[in-house]
C-alpha cells in the first residue's frame, strides 16, 4: 500500500498580529498592553499576479485543465472528459496537496463517472481502474471499495460484489484501519445484506417446496447459515447512530421469521425514538407496520403514528390515523383526528385524494350534525379560510373534479358547503350539476347543506368567547 | 526475449544499444534508457553485435546507484548545448554554437570563477579527468576540466525556487538529509547570488537570447520563448537527455527541473545583467537592413495582424520622427545604464499601435465612423484596391483570435508536464515514484483510449507567424491590400491623417527605476477598441497588454513631449506677461 503521498493534514492557524509588544514601546500603559487581546486578522484576498499571469506553470495548467473536465462532464461530453483527464493524472505525481480533496480524489471521483458513462467503457475497465484506485489512497481505501461493490450491484454482479466486500472486510493497515472503522462497520453491513439477499432466496426456494410437500435439509441447513451471517452484521450496523431503513427492515423481517418478537421490537423502538438517532419518518412507520403486524392496541398504534404526524403531517399513513382516531370514544383523540386531517390536506400531494376527503367529509358532517365542537371547525378553519377556497374550491377545480371523479367532487362539495356556504362557488358548481344529473346523493347533499347553512356563519366569525371548548 | 533486444528506441526509433554497468540498455543514438535489463548471463547475448557494453568512466563511482560525479554547471552545459542544437536545426547561422554561445559560456564560467582561473590555494580542489564512457557529453574537447568549489563558509543566500517546488522540498527535507547527484547541487544553491550571477533555467534562454543577438539572427525574445513553450528548443525536462551517469536526485532538482515557463521580462532583464557581467563589448549594430529593427518588425506585425501596408509608411514616419531607428538606439551596450533597453519586438507593435491611433483615434467612436464612411464609398466604388473598414477588420481579426486563443488555452491545459523519466529526491523513496509514474502511465492509457480525439504525435513545425492571411483568398478577409483613402487627406501636397485629434494614454510617465513600470494598465479606464489592439498584439507577443502599454506611453512621451513643453511653456509666458 502507497501512503507517500496521504501527507496528514496540519490544521494552519490563522495569522495572529499580536499588538501588544509595539503598545508598550510607544507609551507606558503595559497593563493595558497586557489586557489587549491578540489581534486576529481575516486572511487577505490571493494577491493578484498581474505581472505573472502569462506565466504559466504546472499548477495553474492541472487547474485549468480540470475545469475543462468539469465543463465537459456537465454537459455529459464523456469523450472530451476522459480526453482531459489523461493530462490531469499526471497531478498524481505531484500530489502534496494539504487540501481536503486533492488530485487522487479528483482522479478516483471523476474518472469514476467517466468509466460509468462512456459508452466504449467496459466493466472490466471500470474494475481495472477501482483496483488501481484502491491503491492510491489509503485514507479512503474502503470508501472506494464501498463504491466499487455499488457499481457492482448497479451491474447485477452480486457474486463478484460479496467477494469484494468480504476482501475490503479482511483488509488491515496499521492505524488506517481503526480510523475508518465506520466505514468497515459499512462494509459488514452491506455483506450482511448481501446475506440477507441470499436467505431469501433461499426461503422462498424452501417455500415452493413446501407447497410442493416436500423439504430439502441441506437447503434449509444453508438457510440458517445465512441468516445467522447476515442478522450478526446487521446487528452491528444498527447499533450506530444514523438512518439505516434498509438494514433494519431486513433485520426485523430476519427476527420476525424466526420468531423472535421481543428482538424485533426492542430494534424498532431504539431506531424509532433513540434521541441520538437522526428524526427518520421511516422509522416510526416500520415499528407502526410492526405493531399492527403484531395486532398491539390501538393505544400503542396511536403513539407511534403521533409522532409520525408531528414530523410528516402529509404521510400517507394519517388515513389510517385519522380513522383510528375517529373511532375513538376519547373527545381529545377526535380532535386531534380532525387536525391530522385538516393538516394532511394542507398539502398538494393530498388535493385530489377522495379517500382523506371523505375523512374530513365524514367528520366534518358527523360534528354539524351532534352540532358539538364546532369550535374544532372553526379553530382549524381558521387558519385556513384565507387560502384554501383558492387551493381547493375554486370554479375550476370544481369543473375539473366533476369531470374526473365523481365521488372526489362529492366530497370535496360537501365540506365545501359546509365552510363556505350554500353560495360557494365549489358547491354550488357540483350540486348543480349533480342535480342536473338527477344523482340522489347530490340532491341530499344540497338538502343537508342548505340545512346547515348557518354553519359557516358561526365559524367563519370571529373568535367567539361563548364558543371556547 | 533479451538475447535480441533489436525493439526500436522509444525516444529516437534507432536499433543502436548500448548496455550500461548496471546492466540496463541504453540507446546509443539518443541516451535514452530503457527499463529492460539484462538479467541473466546468457552467452548468447554478448555475441549479438549490436549491442556494446559501456566500461567504466575513470571518474569515481558512487557506491549505491552507480552514477559519477557531475557539477551543476556540466548539467547547464549539457542544457545550453541541447538548446543551441535546436536553434541550429531551426536554421540560424552555424557559427553561433561554437564561435559565439561556446565563448560567452566559457567566459561565465571565469567570470563566475568555476573553470579558467587560477584556483586560491586553500580551498578544496576536485580534479575531473574526462569521462571516457561513450557518451557524447564530452566530446566537446573543450569542456572545463577543471572546476572548483566554493567553500561552505559562505553565508546562505535567499533560495530562489520555483514555488510549487518549495512546497515538496521542505517536505523531503524533513525527513533526508540534504542531499543532491551531483557533487555540488547543495553548495549550488547556497552561493550568494549577488555576487556571481548563478545559472538557472530561465538563465539559459538568456544566453540563447544574447547569442541570438549578438549575430543578428532573425528571431525575437518572444519568438525564442514561444519556440521553447511549442517544444522546438528543449527547455521543460530538458534533464531526461542527460546521461545515465549524471543521477538528478534531491537539490538538483531544484536547479534543472522546472515546472513553469520562462517569463519574458525574466530572460530579458538577466540577458541585460548577463551581458554586463561578462562585460562584453557593444554588440553588433542593428541598422536598417536588420530583422531586429523596428522598420523591419514593423512590416512583418503589420502582416500578422491583417492590416494595410499602406500603414507601413506610416509606422516608419513615426520610427523616424522619434529616433528610435538609430542604430545608437536600437544596439546594445552592455552595462550601459543611461540609455533603455530595447525590446525589439514590443516596440514595433507598440509602433503600429501608436499610427492606428494617429490614423483612427481608437476612442471606440471615430474608428467606427470612419469605418461607415469607407463602407459607403466601397459600395460605390468598384475600382482600385477597397478602403479599408475598420469594422470589417475587427470582425475577422476578432473571429481568428478568439478562435485561436480558445485552441491556444486547451493546449496550455492539456500540456503534459512529466517526462519518461521518473524523478525522485532520494533513493528511499524511488520506488514509490516509480509506482506513481507506473500508475499514471496506466491512467493516461486508459483514459487516452477513451478520449474522442487522437492525439497527434506531431508537432507542428515551427513558424515564425502564428496568424496568417492571404490575398488570394477570395473571401475577401484579408485587409494587406486595402487602402488608406478614406482615412488620409492631402494637404500642401503631403497626405496627412484626417483625424485632427489625439489622446494620450498617459500624462505623465512613471520612474521605471523606482516603480517598475512606465505606465500603468486598466482594462476599463481605456476605449475597448484600444485594449483590442493591445490584446492582439498581447497574444502574438505572448506577453501581457499592459506591456505593450508601456512601450506605446514611451513613445507617445517622445513623439508629444515636446509640443506639450512648448504649449505649457508659452502658456506660462502668456501667464508672465499678463501678471
Amino acid at each position: 500500500m502507497d501512503s507517500f503521498l496521504e501527507e496528514e493534514e496540519e490544521d494552519e492557524e490563522a495569522p495572529t498580529v499580536v499588538v501588544a509588544g509595539k503598545r508598550r514601546r510607544r507609551s507606558h500603559p503595559a497593563a493595558q498592553a497586557a489586557l489587549q487581546p491578540p489581534l486576529h486578522l481575516p486572511f487577505p484576498p490571493p494577491q493578484p499576479v498581474s505581472s505573472n499571469e502569462h506565466k504559466l506553470n504546472f499548477k495553474k495548467s492541472k487547474e485549468a485543465c480540470l475545469s475543462y473536465i468539469q465543463d465537459a462532464l456537465l454537459q455529459k461530453q464523456w469523450k472530451r472528459a476522459a480526453e482531459f483527464l489523461t493530462c490531469y493524472v499526471e497531478s498524481l505525481e505531484k500530489d502534496y496537496s494539504r487540501e481536503h480533496i486533492g488530485p487522487s480524489e479528483m482522479i478516483w471521483r471523476i474518472g469514476t463517472e467517466i468509466l460509468w458513462h462512456h459508452s466504449q467503457s467496459s466493466m472490466k475497465e471500470f474494475n481495472c481502474f477501482m483496483e488501481q484506485m484502491k491503491t492510491l489512497g489509503v485514507k479512503r481505501y474502503l470508501k472506494v471499495c464501498l463504491e466499487h461493490v455499488f457499481h457492482l450491484l448497479c451491474n447485477g454482479q452480486i457474486d463478484e460484489a460479496y467477494q469484494n466486500l468480504s476482501l475490503a472486510e479482511s483488509w488491515r493497515f496499521g492505524e488506517q484501519t481503526a480510523i475508518q472503522d465506520k466505514e468497515m462497520k459499512l462494509i459488514q453491513a452491506y455483506r450482511g445484506l448481501l446475506d440477507y439477499y441470499s436467505w431469501s432466496k433461499q426461503k422462498n426456494i424452501l417455500l415452493e417446496q413446501g407447497e410442493d410437500g416436500f423439504s430439502d435439509l441441506a437447503v434449509e441447513q444453508e438457510m440458517h447459515g445465512y441468516f445467522r451471517k447476515a442478522a450478526v452484521n446487521l446487528k452491528e450496523i444498527i447499533k450506530i447512530p444514523g438512518v439505516w431503513d434498509i438494514f433494519v427492515k431486513c433485520y426485523v423481517d430476519l427476527l420476525e421469521f424466526y420468531g423472535d418478537h421481543n428482538e424485533a421490537r426492542q430494534v424498532l423502538n431504539e431506531y424509532a425514538y433513540n434521541s441520538k438517532f437522526p428524526a427518520n419518518p421511516n422509522a416510526h412507520v416500520y415499528l407502526y407496520q410492526f405493531l399492527k403486524r403484531q395486532r398491539e392496541p390501538k393505544k400503542s398504534l396511536i403513539s407511534a403514528l403521533k409522532i409520525l404526524h408531528d414530523i410528516v403531517p402529509s404521510h400517507e399513513l394519517m388515513i389510517d390515523f385519522n380513522t383510528m382516531l375517529q373511532k375513538s370514544k376519547k373527545r381529545k383523540k377526535r380532535r386531534l383526528g380532525l387536525e391530522v386531517i385538516f393538516a394532511a390536506l394542507d398539502y398538494a400531494g393530498w388535493k385530489e385524494n377522495a379517500k382523506a376527503w371523505s375523512c374530513l367529509a365524514r367528520q366534518v358532517k358527523q360534528i354539524v350534525v351532534s352540532d358539538k365542537h364546532l369550535d374544532w371547525i372553526k379553530q382549524e378553519w381558521n387558519s385556513r379560510k384565507d387560502w384554501w377556497p383558492a387551493f381547493h374550491f375554486s370554479r375550476y377545480l370544481a369543473k375539473r373534479n366533476w369531470q374526473e371523479d365523481k365521488s372526489l367532487s362529492y366530497e370535496k362539495a360537501l365540506v365545501a358547503g359546509i365552510l363556505l356556504g350554500k353560495g360557494c362557488k365549489y358547491f354550488k358548481y357540483v350540486s348543480h350539476q349533480g342535480c342536473k344529473a338527477q344523482l340522489k346523493r347530490f340532491r341530499m347533499l344540497k338538502k343537508f347543506v342548505n340545512r346547515h347553512n348557518l354553519v359557516y356563519l358561526k365559524i367563519s366569525g370571529p373568535p367567539d368567547s361563548s364558543v371556547q371548548p | 526475449s533479451d538475447e535480441d533486444f533489436n525493439e526500436r528506441c522509444a525516444q529516437c526509433s534507432e536499433v543502436n544499444w548500448g548496455l550500461t554497468d548496471g546492466g540496463r540498455f541504453y540507446c546509443r543514438s539518443c541516451h535514452n534508457v530503457t527499463e529492460r535489463t539484462r538479467e541473466v548471463v546468457n552467452t548468447d547475448f554478448i555475441t549479438n553485435s549490436r549491442v556494446q557494453t559501456i566500461s567504466k568512466g575513470s571518474r569515481k563511482q558512487e557506491e549505491n546507484d552507480g552514477g559519477s560525479e557531475w557539477y551543476i554547471c556540466e548539467g547547464f552545459q549539457l542544457v545550453l548545448k541541447k538548446q543551441v542544437e535546436a536553434l541550429e536545426a531551426l536554421g540560424v547561422c552555424p557559427q553561433m554554437k561554437d564561435e559565439i554561445l561556446c565563448n560567452f559560456w566559457r567566459c561565465y564560467l571565469q567570470k563566475s570563477k568555476q573553470a579558467y582561473c587560477k584556483r586560491p590555494a586553500p580551498e578544496t580542489v576536485k580534479t575531473l579527468s574526462v569521462c571516457e564512457s561513450s557518451t557524447d557529453v564530452d566530446s566537446d574537447p573543450e569542456r572545463p576540466s577543471l572546476l572548483h568549489l566554493l567553500s561552505l563558509s559562505e553565508s546562505e543566500g535567499d533560495l530562489q525556487t520555483d514555488c510549487s517546488f518549495a512546497s515538496s522540498v521542505s517536505k523531503v527535507s524533513e525527513s533526508t538529509s540534504v542531499y543532491s547527484g551531483s557533487v555540488d547541487g547543495s553548495l549550488y544553491l547556497m552561493k550568494n547570488q549577488k555576487e556571481k550571477l548563478r545559472m538557472t533555467m530561465p538563465m539559459t534562454l538568456s544566453f540563447c537570447y544574447m547569442a541570438l543577438l549578438w549575430v543578428r539572427e532573425p528571431i525575437t525574445l518572444s519568438e525564442l520563448l514561444r519556440y521553447v513553450v511549442e517544444g522546438h528548443i528543449p527547455y521543460l525536462n530538458v534533464f531526461q537527455h542527460f546521461p545515465e551517469k549524471m543521477k538528478l536526485c534531491g537539490l538538483d532538482l531544484k536547479i534543472f527541473c522546472v515546472e513553469s515557463w520562462p517569463v519574458y521580462e525574466e530572460v530579458f532583464d538577466q540577458m541585460h545583467e548577463l551581458a554586463a557581467f561578462l562585460d562584453l563589448p557593444r554588440f553588433p549594430d542593428i541598422t536598417e537592413s536588420c530583422f531586429l529593427h523596428p522598420d523591419m518588425l514593423c512590416m512583418k506585425y503589420l502582416m500578422e495582424a491583417n492590416l494595410p501596408d499602406e500603414l507601413h509608411i506610416w509606422t516608419c514616419r513615426v520610427v523616424k520622427k522619434i529616433g528610435i531607428g538609430e542604430v545608437d538606439f536600437l544596439t546594445l551596450v552592455p552595462g550601459n545604464k543611461s540609455t533603455r533597453k530595447v525590446k525589439y519586438d514590443v516596440l514595433a507593435v507598440a509602433v503600429i499601435v501608436v499610427v492606428l491611433k494617429l490614423l483612427f483615434l481608437l476612442d471606440d467612436h471615430y474608428e467606427w465612423l470612419l469605418s461607415e464612411y469607407a463602407e459607403e464609398r466601397n459600395k460605390n466604388n468598384t475600382e482600385g484596391g477597397p478602403y479599408f473598414e475598420f469594422k470589417k477588420w475587427y470582425e475577422v481579426v476578432k473571429h481568428s483570435l478568439d478562435v485561436k486563443q480558445k485552441k491556444l488555452d486547451e493546449e496550455r491545459a492539456k500540456y503534459l508536464w512529466r517526462c519518461e523519466k521518473p524523478l525522485f529526491y532520494s533513493v528511499k523513496n524511488k520506488s514509490k515514484v516509480l509506482k506513481r509514474r507506473q500508475m499514471v502511465v496506466n491512467l493516461q492509457n486508459q483514459f487516452g483510449k477513451l478520449s474522442g480525439s487522437v492525439q497527434c504525435a506531431e508537432k507542428p513545425n515551427p513558424s515564425s507567424f502564428q496568424l496568417s492571411w492571404s490575398e488570394k483568398n477570395t473571401d475577401g478577409s484579408c485587409f494587406h491590400g486595402h487602402s488608406l483613402k478614406g482615412v488620409l487627406q492631402e494637404k500642401r501636397g503631403l497626405l496627412t491623417a484626417m483625424n485632427p485629434d489625439y489622446w494620450l494614454c498617459t500624462v505623465k510617465l512613471c520612474n521605471e527605476k523606482l516603480c517598475g513600470h512606465l505606465a500603468h494598465y486598466k482594462e476599463v479606464e481605456f476605449p475597448q477598441s484600444y485594449h483590442f489592439v493591445l490584446g492582439l498584439f498581447s497574444f502574438l507577443l505572448r506577453v501581457q497588454p499592459s506591456y505593450i502599454h508601456d512601450e506605446v506611453c514611451m513613445i507617445e512621451h517622445k513623439l508629444f513631449n515636446k509640443k506639450l513643453y512648448k504649449k505649457l511653456k508659452y502658456n506660462t509666458v502668456l501667464r508672465s506677461k499678463k501678471d
